[in-house]
């Protein structure tokens, strides 16, 4: 009996607190206007904060973060193109430069293969020259030798004619006749 | 619906008859205001060629709004963007936030997401009539409009210009209570199936809570790009 006293207050217990609690909340809390003003007051406090310390101190740095940014990096594209072309402009004058010494190398090879040939020519011109003179002096000498040798060879002959007629007759013949007849001698030689 | 519940921590606070105490709602606002600031103040903090993930993370969102921004509202549009990176942020952090078990989803409160609209919707019609005048009211007449619809299509352009902030808080709270309701009621079904039935609604639950994750960042992004809609319209009146 007790029992089903005590079973039955403790249900209608949990019954009407089941009870209570659905008719709470079975509205919805957002139409109770109870925190409203609460809510607003609250609502314009933190935004109002939110948005002083965002427009004031914060976009202000990212926004200044992001130009520096954008100007840091154009400012880098700018020298590296300048450098770049400071780069080509070198390179260029570094080729200009290996093909004017090129050109200047082909040029002193010419020029001294050039001098070497003109003394080789030189040398050649001369020696030949000296060569001429010294064949013309042996030349003019064998000219001579030749112009003197018949009259040497008269002499010669007139005088071992005389020797010969000399010793074979044992009287000196007339030196001028013995002469003629070896110079008409020789003439018919030269003639044949 | 017990997640929506807000209840008071710390002491009553009131002024005159007005309850401003500090609630658990007030607790996360106050935590996604201090979570966006230390995150974008470390992102903003170093000033390196290469940026640190946090860096990163700052200066891509900086990018990432500044051309919503650009592209919904133009170039006019440049002095109001702190104020729509803060709303996106706040939105999407209390969004974010609220997805964590056993937290307070901020923007499931009509009158939050109410109370933005409704700044948003006076701030832009006072700079539209600060911009153009009276002739912001020719944003009411289409042009090339015949003359006897006329009447018909201004009342409609005006309804539908009033309704704004109702549409935008509305959109925001709907979606953000809709899904964590569904998560609930399919939580609860793990529970009440058991070991037995209970997979299949847990595998929901777990495909559920990834989509409210890409809902909380799109909420965010919707709220954030209609505001730039507006405040076009105020800026450039094209009709």
């Amino acid at each position: 009996m007790l029992k089903k006293i005590l079973f039955r207050t403790l249900a209608v217990y949990f019954l009407s607190i089941n009870f209570i609690q659905a008719a709470e909340s079975g509205g919805m809390p957002q139409l109770d206007p109870e925190f409203w003003f609460s809510q607003i007051f609250w609502l314009i406090i933190t935004f109002g904060i939110l948005y002083l310390v965002l427009s004031k101190l914060i976009l202000p740095k990212i926004s200044e973060n992001l130009e520096t940014r954008k100007s840091q990096v154009l400012d880098n594209l700018e020298l590296a193109e300048k450098q770049k072309n400071e780069s080509e402009a070198k390179l260029k004058e570094f080729d200009n430069i290996i093909l004017k010494s090129k050109i200047d190398a082909k040029n002193l090879f010419n020029e001294a293969r050039k001098k070497l040939l003109d003394d080789i020519n030189k040398k050649k011109q001369e020696l030949e020259e000296e060569i001429d003179k010294e064949v013309k002096i042996v030349e003019a000498e064998i000219e001579e030798l030749k112009k003197k040798s018949p009259e040497k060879i008269n002499k010669i002959a007139i005088e071992t004619s005389t020797d010969l007629i000399n010793q074979l007759i044992g009287t000196n013949v007339n030196n001028s006749s013995i002469t003629a007849i070896v110079t008409d001698i020789a003439n018919k030689n030269k003639t044949l | 619906m017990t997640q929506f519940n807000v209840y008071r921590i710390g002491p009553e606070i009131k002024v005159g008859e007005i309850d401003i105490s500090f609630t658990n709602a007030s607790l996360f606002m106050v935590i996604s205001t201090i979570a966006i600031l230390l995150i974008f103040n470390f992102g903003a903090k170093k000033n390196s060629i290469i940026p640190t993930k946090l860096q990163l993370l700052g200066e891509l969102s900086y990018s990432f709004i500044s051309k919503m921004i650009s592209d919904t509202a133009g170039s006019k549009a440049k002095p109001y963007f702190s104020f729509i990176f803060s709303l996106f942020m706040f939105v999407l952090f209390c969004n974010m936030l609220g997805m964590i078990p056993y937290t307070f989803t901020v923007t499931s409160h009509i009158i939050v997401t109410f109370v933005l609209a409704a700044f948003i919707f006076i701030g832009v019609t006072i700079i539209g009539f600060i911009k153009h005048g009276l002739g912001y009211l020719k944003l009411f007449v289409p042009s090339g409009v015949p003359m006897v619809l006329l009447p018909l299509i201004v009342i409609i352009e005006i309804i539908s210009y009033l309704s704004r902030p109702i549409s935008l808080s509305v959109r925001l709270f709907a979606n953000m209570m809709a899904g964590h309701t569904m998560m609930k009621v399919f939580g609860s079904f793990v529970v009440s199936l058991g070991i037995v039935g209970g997979w299949l609604p847990l595998s929901f639950s777990v495909a559920l809570t990834g989509l409210e994750i890409l809902v909380a960042f799109l909420q965010a992004y919707v709220f954030a790009i209609l505001t730039c809609i507006y405040l076009n319209d105020a800026l450039n009146l094209h009709h």
